[in-house]
Formats: C-alpha cells, sequence, structure tokens
C-alpha cells in the first residue's frame, strides 16, 4: 500500500506502477501513453496536459485504503481535467469491463440450464439497467452537462448538484451480490473455473467502483459546489 | 461492513467537526446531520444508520424513555454520546460509548475503532436464518415493500427492517434482485413467480 504523503511528484512513474499494479488502469482514463521510460510523475504529467497533483491526489484514492481528500486538499488542485477522466472511466466500465463481465456470465448462464440460467439472466439484466441508469442516463446526460454549463459560467434553474449528492447510489453492491450468488449459492458443479475467473474480474472492478465514487463524492462534489458559489 | 453514522447535536461547530474526524476514517460514513432528535427515529431507518452520535443534553429528561423506545424499534443501533457538558453519569448509562468535547483527534479515532471491533466480534456468531427471517426473505422476494410486509406479519414496519438486515448480514446479499435468487436457489420460493 502507498501512502498519499509517500507519493512524490519526483518519484519515477515507473516506480509507482510497480509500487501498486491496480494504477496502470488509470493511464489511459489520464490519456497518459505508455512508453514514458524513466520520467518523473510531473515530467510525464505535463508532456500529457494532466494535472500532477489531480494524477496523484487519485493515485491516493487507489492505493491508500480509505483515503478520502478533504475539502482544503481539493482547493489547491487544478480540476480541468477531472471530467475527462471520469468519462473515461464510465466508457472503460460500459464498453470494457461489463462486457467482459456479460460475456462470462452468459456461459455460466449457458450451463446452468433451465433451473437457474433464467433467474441469472433475469439479475444480470436487471443490474446492467441499474448500470445504465447511474452511469449513462443519469450522470453522463445530466449531472456532467449541468457541471460542464457551470464552468461556462452559466446557472442550470432546474439543477443542483445537492441532488446528486443525494441519490449517488452505488452500483457495488448488486455486483458483489451477484459475485456471492455465483461462489456461494450457485450449485457447485456448474463451470466452477469459470466461475472463479469471474469472480475473480467482480472483486477488481467492484474495488475500482468504490474508489470511482469516492472521487465523485470527495472530489466532485466539493468541486461543483464551488463552481456553484463562484455564480452571482 | 462500512459503519454508516448520524450525527445529532444542535451546534454546527460541534457537529461539522465531529463528522470531519468520522469521515476522514476508511470503515466509517456520516450519513446524516441533524440538529434535534425529533426525526431521529426515521433517519436512522431511511439512512439506513448504525451509529448514532448524540449529545444527551438534547434529550433533557426524555433521555431514557427515548433511548429505550429508540432501541426497542432499532435492535442494532449503537449509541455513542458526545458529552460537551458535565454530565450526570445516570444519564450516560444508556451508551455504549462516550466521547468528550476535549478528546484529540487521536483519541475520537481510538474511540470509534474500540466500538466498531466489539460490534464485529458480537457480530460473528448466527448464521442460519431463523423462521421468522426466512418469512420475511420470501416476501422481499417476491417484491413486496416493506410496509406490505409489516401489515402481512403483523410487524412494525422497524422490526421488518431489523430483519433485513440481519439477511444480508447472513447471506452476504444486499439487493432486493440477488435476494431474488437466493430465494430461488434455496427453493424457497416458486421459480415460476416473476420478481417483477
Amino acid at each position: 500500500m502507498v501512502k498519499k504523503k509517500a507519493l512524490s511528484k519526483d518519484s519515477k512513474l515507473a516506480e509507482l506502477i510497480a509500487g501498486d499494479r491496480r494504477l496502470l488502469q488509470l493511464l489511459p482514463r489520464f490519456g497518459i501513453a505508455l512508453g514514458f521510460g524513466d520520467r518523473s510523475i510531473e515530467e510525464v504529467c505535463r508532456m500529457n496536459n494532466v494535472s500532477t497533483e489531480l494524477f496523484l491526489t487519485i493515485c491516493a484514492i487507489y492505493t491508500d485504503n480509505g483515503y478520502k481528500p478533504n475539502r482544503a486538499e481539493i482547493k489547491s488542485i487544478d480540476l480541468g481535467g477531472l471530467l475527462p477522466y471520469l468519462k473515461a472511466s464510465h466508457q472503460y466500465y460500459l464498453d470494457e469491463r461489463f462486457p467482459h463481465l456479460e460475456e462470462h456470465l452468459q456461459r455460466i448462464i449457458k450451463a446452468s440450464g433451465a433451473k437457474y440460467g433464467p433467474m441469472l439472466s433475469h439479475f444480470y439484466d436487471e443490474y446492467k439497467q441499474e448500470v445504465m441508469r447511474h452511469i449513462k442516463y443519469y450522470e453522463e446526460e445530466v449531472v456532467f452537462p449541468y457541471i460542464e454549463e457551470l464552468r461556462k459560467g452559466q446557472r442550470s434553474n432546474t439543477y443542483q448538484i445537492n441532488e446528486f449528492r443525494h441519490n449517488h447510489t452505488n452500483i457495488q453492491d448488486t455486483l458483489d451480490d451477484m459475485m456471492n450468488i455465483l461462489l456461494k449459492y450457485l450449485p457447485g458443479d456448474i463451470l466452477p473455473k469459470e466461475r472463479i475467473e469471474i469472480s475473480l474480474d467482480i472483486m477488481e472492478l467492484s474495488d475500482d467502483l468504490n474508489r470511482h465514487s469516492v472521487i465523485e463524492d470527495h472530489i466532485l462534489i466539493p468541486y461543483v459546489e464551488s463552481l456553484e458559489n463562484a455564480l452571482p | 461492513m462500512r459503519n454508516r453514522v448520524i450525527i445529532c447535536e444542535a451546534s454546527e461547530i460541534i457537529a461539522n467537526g465531529l463528522a470531519e474526524i468520522i469521515d476522514s476514517m476508511a470503515q466509517f460514513d456520516v450519513v446524516a446531520r441533524i440538529e434535534s432528535p425529533e426525526h431521529l427515529c426515521e433517519k436512522i431507518t431511511t439512512s439506513d444508520a448504525n451509529i448514532v452520535i448524540i449529545n444527551p443534553v438534547l434529550l433533557g429528561f426524555l433521555n431514557k424513555e427515548f433511548l429505550s423506545q429508540l432501541c426497542k424499534e432499532h435492535h442494532d443501533i449503537h449509541l455513542i454520546a458526545i458529552a460537551t457538558s458535565y454530565l450526570d453519569h445516570n444519564m450516560l448509562t444508556p451508551y455504549s460509548g462516550i466521547i468528550e468535547i476535549n478528546d484529540t483527534r487521536a483519541k475520537v479515532i481510538s474511540k470509534m475503532n474500540e466500538f466498531t471491533q466489539s460490534e464485529n466480534t458480537k457480530k460473528a456468531d448466527d448464521v442460519e436464518l431463523t423462521k421468522r427471517e426466512i418469512d420475511v426473505l420470501v416476501a422481499v422476494a417476491k417484491g413486496m415493500m416493506n410496509k406490505e410486509i409489516a401489515d402481512m406479519m403483523n410487524l412494525s414496519i422497524h422490526t421488518v427492517i431489523s430483519h433485513r438486515k440481519n439477511i444480508t448480514r447472513k447471506t452476504g446479499i444486499k439487493s432486493v434482485s440477488g435476494l431474488t435468487v437466493y430465494a430461488l436457489l434455496n427453493n424457497l420460493i416458486d421459480e415460476n413467480i416473476n420478481p417483477t
């Protein structure tokens, strides 16, 4: 585990990643290209037009369990890159992680036969709708456009980030349920190898989504509140 | 399991300070801050809290009655007092922990941690669903709301919620759709019932 204070902009990016391999998945979300050689975190960030402070803060959320940045820390960070980062994360979940999960799950559903297949399939379809409602139809289509307007200095009369604070449910719970069902409750003889593999994927995705919501709750919301307060 | 905390304190300075310390801890989320205990009961239900930190002064003479009523409706709730002035020893008996106004940050953190540890060991023993819990589970899986289940089973809505919390703790499953699959897999309900 890398602690927040141990992350320095002068360390090599390669060393940071060697310390926690989960950070690797953050690079494409920031648009940081591979082939960064032995450059420092600060150099690589500058080359890719990424705020070093934002990069380090998000890395700390991934490496330091339970770390939640406070308002004072957020204030000093250039957050222009936050929305593109969050959108790239969403795209990664929707276009890569969930389809990958679904592919595995379809095989398990098939092998589960008429007795268990339909209930698993129904469960996943409902979950998929929940994810789409959360990420696509709410965050991407309501919250983010609102923030972009704010950044242009326009205030919407119909929406406030406070609503997001209250409506921000988590989508990890049902995912964890899915893992429990696959590991603990589905009869043991149905594709055990595949189920272990998918469970490892689910744990990773659930952890990722957890940290993603820390970013939304503890960076995005305070950021948007400050934008709201800055308008007359 | 993460702990969900409600802070009930009239002073905004104290409430915010306490919330800041607790929110900085990994295992704790402050889910609500309220100034008076008037709607505390509903707040516990709606925010699914398991810890209430309250200033005993707010309860005045109602202290014990109010709290025993509260504990009756929410079996698994834990009460912690935030003591901002001198309190009679008698007043503090219902609480499982006391945070004092001049405790340091480290002290508050260690008190909260100490509290959850005893909490977790206590919860480790029972794992089987009781008959009552199975009845509630089946009703949930059939798509019934808490209120409907309470009416059908002649229980208070808080008791239904407390059963649901126990079901989730024992099975590891939180969502209604997940519980439905659990009930189907364990032949607790007929697979022809469409859960939607």
